[in-house]
């Protein structure tokens, strides 16, 4: 089930946004593949009517007034990008 | 005079309000050591200057009769922990340069308690490992060494910080332990590491790796150290809302010396395939030095303990997935774009450039896991096989009060070695997975040297929130194992 071929990795790798080499697609391939063929071994656990574990934190998410309580502060939220312009960061065109 | 290297942190308390010495001395003493032992690569960032400057701070405050728990005390601090002004890497050529502009909140109550920061500790990258062989800033090497003299691995994710404990380049330090990122290392430098429950500390200015899992805690020299320091890093922080709303207990005070009549639990699924016989004999002993003060011993069942590591790895990988989608070369961090590039090809340019192979490596695993037709094969799965992780625990210690088990399968290795392999290097976090994937509070210890004269840990496993019954245990572990033994350079 769970062998990955080279265009899946290709694949994979597009969706993590992460530029990946020729021969880098072959290695992760390998690499992915045990990594998958490790964690095979979950499938032969019942689950039956087992809800999901999303956190151990028994805790239903605060709720706080709706207000502002930070901003003006455009200089710190600036400070540590490589690209700036005018109080904004700059991205490449996105639009033709 | 002493040397104020070999102080532990308790006792470096008590001799600076004695004024047996002063912060800045014991901080001076502490800078000498870390330039003395830098071949180990302990630190990515020493920060002497503002050491100094905040050790003349901390003694102008005692001497106005205004001291804190950590008042004075040199510590470093794991390069995960968003440090105001100062260089957060988190390890990865991604966030070199990065200077955040505000401060985690674990170190904001650790230098309002009045502690003093020697500078930021090495680490695997993104915490993602276990040998600490993945920092983008080079390998730290362990202060101990085997027969053969062979640079030995720390442990990961929290190596260096392990590395600057065992070898007197600080008193203590901060880790954090996704799956046994504080353990382990504690275990392979002969130190003592707690994960506290997932909750009891902030994790807010903590760099995420897996959201679920992360957790922050004190690296130190011994059992009383580790209830010192964790004092003052934990509480309720409105900026984390997992954290958790409750009190924190005197920690110190929970050091009783007396668990007559407590019972200490034993997991049968532990006793792993290929155990080497002398981990297994190591908690023999532990066992008996329990018993011999007075504790029940009973064995108890943790029957899906064989799957915890699947599990981790892929609940771990998707949140890591998820978490580092926020290194997009735009607002912070490295970036890299040709004449010409689109948004796409500068954000894969930028993070195939920025982060290393094993961070790679988890974020595409995550990326499979979580993809369309493959998150209810994969991620619900492993949600479900994890509360069955959890409900073992919660089986289990309706019997006990807490379990002993090792701490890692292994004494610390040689660089290089299970490098091959990922799925190699993950077998070493086998015993600390399971509490890890159950958020409990879990606590190693050394207790014995290897055969090649190397230190190996046991591993206390308590409630939800009860670190002190897992505090008090270590103690009387901790005066039983009476381990003395130091790495090369640190004896007398």
């Amino acid at each position: 089930m769970s062998s990955l071929d080279k265009e899946t990795v290709r694949r994979i790798a597009y969706l993590s946004r992460i530029n990946v080499s020729e021969e880098g697609l072959t290695e992760l391939a390998g690499d992915l593949t045990r990594i998958l063929d490790f964690v095979e071994e979950l499938q032969e656990v019942d689950v039956e009517g087992c809800e999901p574990l999303t956190s151990v934190a028994d805790l239903t998410l605060p709720l706080r007034k709706d207000e502002v309580t930070d901003g003006n502060i455009q200089q710190k939220v600036l400070s540590n990008a490589p690209m700036t312009d005018a109080g904004c960061f700059v991205v490449p065109k996105v639009v033709e | 005079m002493t040397d104020l290297t070999k102080l532990t942190l308790a006792e470096a308390r008590d001799g600076l309000a004695k004024g047996d010495y002063t912060s800045v001395e014991l901080t001076q003493a502490h800078l000498k050591s870390m330039e003395a032992h830098r071949n180990l690569n302990a630190y990515i960032t020493e920060t002497p200057d503002k050491a100094i400057e905040m050790a003349k701070v901390s003694d102008a405050k005692r001497a106005k009769g205004d001291a804190g728990n950590m008042e004075g005390l040199p510590i470093a601090v794991k390069d995960l922990f968003c440090t105001e002004g100062v260089q957060t890497t988190a390890a990865s050529h991604i966030l070199e340069g990065f200077k955040p502009e505000y401060e985690s909140t674990v170190t904001s109550k650790l230098f309002d308690n009045g502690a003093v920061m020697l500078g930021k500790a090495n680490l695997d990258e993104f915490a993602m490992g276990s040998a600490n062989t993945s920092s983008y800033y080079g390998n730290v090497i362990n202060p101990w060494k085997g027969k053969d003299g062979k640079n030995l691995v720390p442990g990961g994710s929290s190596g260096g910080s392990a590395a600057a404990v065992a070898g007197g380049m600080a008193l203590a330090a901060t880790g954090t332990d996704t799956g046994g990122s504080i353990r382990q290392p504690a275990s392979y430098c002969g130190i003592v590491g707690l994960k506290p429950t997932y909750g009891r500390c902030s994790r807010w200015g903590v760099v995420a790796f897996a959201s679920s899992l992360d957790q922050a805690g004190p690296m130190t020299k011994t059992v009383r150290d580790a209830a010192i320091m964790l004092g003052s890093m934990a509480g309720h922080d409105a900026k984390d809302s997992t954290s958790a709303p409750m009190a924190v207990p005197d920690f110190e005070a929970a050091l009783t010396g007396d668990i007559r009549g407590m019972k200490i639990g034993i997991p049968k699924e532990y006793r792993v395939d290929g155990m080497p016989e002398e981990i297994s004999k190591l908690w023999e002993n532990g066992v008996a030095m329990l018993r011999d003060a007075g504790a029940e011993v009973v064995d108890v069942t943790l029957p899906h303990t064989k799957y915890a590591l699947g599990t981790y790895y892929i609940v771990a990988p998707a949140e890591a997935s998820s978490n580092l989608a926020r290194y997009d070369g735009l607002r912070y961090g490295q970036r890299v774009m040709d004449e010409g590039d689109s948004l796409d090809d500068m954000y894969s340019k930028s993070r195939a450039a920025g982060f290393g192979k094993e961070v790679q490596r988890r974020i595409m695993i995550g990326t499979y896991v979580l993809s369309a037709g493959y998150y209810d094969a994969y991620y619900n799965k492993a949600l479900k096989v994890r509360r069955r992780i959890y409900e073992d625990f919660a089986n289990a210690f309706g019997k006990v009060d807490a379990i002993l088990a090792p701490t890692a399968p292994s004494a610390a290795f040689a660089i290089g070695e299970n490098e091959d392999d990922p799925v190699k290097m993950y077998l070493n976090d086998v015993f600390t997975v399971p509490a890890s994937l159950a958020g409990l509070p879990g606590l190693s210890l050394p207790a014995g040297l290897s055969s090649e004269g190397l230190p190996l840990g046991l591993q206390l496993i308590g409630k939800p929130f009860d670190e002190e019954t897992v505090l008090r245990v270590g103690g009387v572990l901790e005066s039983a194992a009476n381990f003395t033994a130091k790495p090369f350079g640190q004896e007398g």
